[in-house]
């Protein structure tokens, strides 16, 4: 595991303010696939404005945890809220709920037949239902922010991997979402590659962005970080802030796991 | 004056350069083996016909296409167009070109839609669905088509009853060992009005969803152009059709006797071949169309969802343009397939251009190199005409976007 030390990246605390309105709230989550029991009992509140890292074991159900809050999994068992909306089979509160909620995935998951303009004023043209120039105007501010406003014309394909997953940031930030997903951001990403797409990320949260990432970059956790999930085998096993998290971790497994990441 | 000094050797050194590197000039190279591969070809095509004509004329064979404007002498079961036994062979290659070109058309187009079809269905999250596909797909596409043909033909449309037995259907029908038979459109006066209106309604049908497609991109707001259109091509041509005072009436077919009068008759041979081509042709296209859908990841979908793309539009914006690109050149040569195929109509009787033309005028004439020749040539242009227009197609469709 390649990890950006805490002390390669620079990040502002003061500017990352936890509000008191709650955007999240998982009360009692549980899902199963088929026999298996995916995620068992989750239960969490993420307040607006925090930044939460969510890392543990390959299997133990983290993408399936936040896939679950923009509804690209369903839940069995339990409530989820996302600011103020109750995800049930109710197809226009999922609708409502990913209009509110951004994801960028593992592998970028751009669209290849598009430009990155196209595919960042995609969703603000069909879902928000903006006028073209707006969306394009809206669309070349946030390329600016990712710092690839130069590359808008250009075809997915043609960027390398920092680049595309900067673009599937951008793309997201259009459609002005109130709460960002990460699924492993950098793990699909050269070492080289890894600082850039961080260094966004870390502005995204100065912003005041509510972020919910799982992510085994540590140094991004110790600098942006304001609560550390670890889960394990479904369950939310420990939760803390990130420096107790990594001086003083209370479980066994956590230990373990640490242990193994940290070299 | 050095520059002067130098110039005697120049040219000299240039020249023998020149000389010996021309050979290793990838364009000169490129150039001279081009011309003398085409050299070559010609000359063997010159070879080809030459022996031919000499070898004929030695076995007093007459050549030469003159037999096309002789009279034929044989009669054609169907025709599209007027033929009678004292129309020429030409007239003959004619109706048997025609109703190759029919047959094909037809199955092209039913094809796709079946094929289109199934390929989704296979992909449905509905078990029975994906099943009854499934099943389809893998027995059409693993029987050979000669064998479905004669099946079609013998084992399913000649054991039908005769025709005062046969299977009546809507709007008086009649599905029977003759054929089915359909009501038969008959054109009126003032028919010009309402294939006017169909083309004004169409037009403006285009000219609606543009501009709806405009303001969306200007204002954001969106228009039912889907919905208006299809109002507006019903509609319109229906309203023209009432005041041009109905123009078309159906001629119903009536049972006489043993068999029907009137009516369009759909013949067994046409039948059995339009639905073998057709569902084996099918099968194939089901899996092009499958295969078009898997190859777009199902990461495409997630993100489309995950910006709030509801599932139509993710399939309209963001999966079907992908996977066209991967659907169509398999496709084109699924239409290839379908349109040379159908020279297999000679075995359930249909007289399509092999079974009239390479059929009976060679063994008529005897002009088997000429006549073959022909025959080969318009199988030719077909294939190259419909691969050239998909590639057109291909082009516009796909590979705008890159
Ligand atoms: N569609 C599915 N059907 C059945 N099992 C699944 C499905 N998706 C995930 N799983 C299982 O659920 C468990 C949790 O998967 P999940 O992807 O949430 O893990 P993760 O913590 O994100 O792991 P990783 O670090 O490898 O991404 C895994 O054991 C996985 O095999
Ligand atoms: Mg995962």
């Amino acid at each position: 595991m390649t990890n950006i030390a805490a002390e390669d990246l620079s990040a502002d605390r003061s500017k990352m303010t936890v509000g008191s309105q709650v955007a999240v709230e998982m009360i009692g989550v549980n899902k199963w696939y088929g026999e298996f029991h995916v995620l068992r009992d989750i239960n969490l509140t993420v307040r607006k404005g925090e930044r939460i890292v969510i890392c543990g074991p390959s299997g133990s159900g983290k993408s399936t945890m936040i896939r679950c809050i923009n509804r690209l999994e369903e839940h069995q068992k339990g409530q989820i809220i996302v600011d103020g909306t109750e995800l049930t089979n109710d197809l226009k509160k999922i609708d409502e709920v990913r209009r509110e909620v951004g994801m960028v995935f593992q592998h970028f998951n751009l669209f290849p037949h598009l430009t990155i303009l196209e595919n960042c004023t995609l969703a603000p043209i069909w879902v928000r239902k903006m006028p073209k120039r707006q969306a394009e105007e809206a669309a070349m501010e946030y390329l600016a922010k990712v710092r690839i406003p130069e590359q808008a014309h250009k075809y997915p394909g043609q960027l390398s991997g920092g680049q595309q997953q900067r673009v599937a940031i951008a793309r997201s930030l259009c459609m002005n979402p109130k709460i960002m997903l990460f699924d492993e951001p950098t793990s699909a990403l050269d070492p080289e590659m890894v600082k850039e797409v961080l260094d966004v990320m870390i502005s995204l949260a100065e912003s005041g962005m509510t972020m919910l990432c799982v992510t085994h970059e540590m140094g991004f956790a110790r600098q942006v970080a304001n609560r550390v999930i670890f889960m394990d085998q479904g369950q939310i096993v420990e939760q803390n802030d990130p420096e107790a998290f990594f001086t003083n971790p209370q479980h066994e497994r956590t230990r373990l796991f640490l242990s193994q990441i940290l070299h | 004056m050095t520059l002067r000094d130098a110039a005697p050797s120049t040219p000299l050194s240039g020249q023998r350069g020149s000389g010996s590197s021309w050979l290793y000039d990838p364009t000169i190279r490129g150039i001279v083996f081009q011309v003398l591969l085409v050299v070559g070809l010609a000359l063997f095509g010159w070879w080809v016909v030459h022996n031919t004509i000499v070898n004929l004329r030695a076995a007093n064979i007459a050549s030469g296409f003159d037999f096309l404007s002789t009279r034929a002498g044989y009669d054609i079961a169907q025709k599209p167009i007027d033929y009678t036994i004292d129309d020429t062979h030409g007239r003959a290659f004619l109706v048997g070109l025609l109703n190759t070109l029919v047959v094909a058309a037809i199955g092209v187009v039913l094809a796709t839609v079946l094929g289109f079809l199934v390929g989704i269905a296979r992909l449905s999250p509905n078990w029975l669905l994906a099943k009854v596909a499934s099943v389809y797909v893998e027995t059409f596409r693993n029987i050979p088509l000669l064998l479905q043909l004669l099946f079609w033909y013998k084992a399913v449309l000649s054991v039908l009853p005769g025709p005062r037995q046969g299977l009546a259907l809507p709007m008086g029908s009649n599905l029977s060992n003759r054929g089915l038979i359909i009501p038969r459109p008959v054109i009126g006066e003032g028919f010009e009005l309402v294939v006017g209106a169909v083309a004004v309604a169409l037009a403006a049908a285009f000219g609606l969803s543009r501009w709806a497609r405009a303001r969306q991109m200007a204002t954001g707001q969106s228009f039912p152009s889907g919905l208006a259109g299809l109002a507006l091509v019903v509609l319109l041509p229906t309203f023209a059709y009432v005041l041009a005072g109905m123009p078309i009436t159906l001629e119903y077919p009536e049972l006489k006797g043993f068999n029907f009068a009137g009516g369009l008759v759909l013949k067994p041979e046409f039948m059995a071949l339009l639905l073998g081509l057709t569902i084996y042709t099918a099968s194939f296209i089901a899996e092009v169309v499958r295969a078009g859908v898997l190859a777009v990841s199902h990461g495409q979908t997630e993100a489309a969802y995950a910006l709030g793309l509801r599932p139509s539009r993710t399939l309209r914006l963001v999966i079907v343009p992908q996977a066209m690109r991967v659907i169509i050149p398999p496709l084109t040569s699924q239409y290839l397939n379908l349109t040379k195929n159908s020279s297999l109509a000679v075995a359930v009787g249909y007289p399509d251009l092999v079974a009239v033309f390479a059929g009976s005028t060679l063994n008529i004439t005897g002009r088997a190199v000429e006549v073959i020749f022909i025959t080969m040539s318009v199988y030719l242009v077909i294939s190259l005409l419909t691969a050239a227009f998909m590639n057109w197609f291909n082009a516009r469709v796909a590979l705008i976007e890159r």
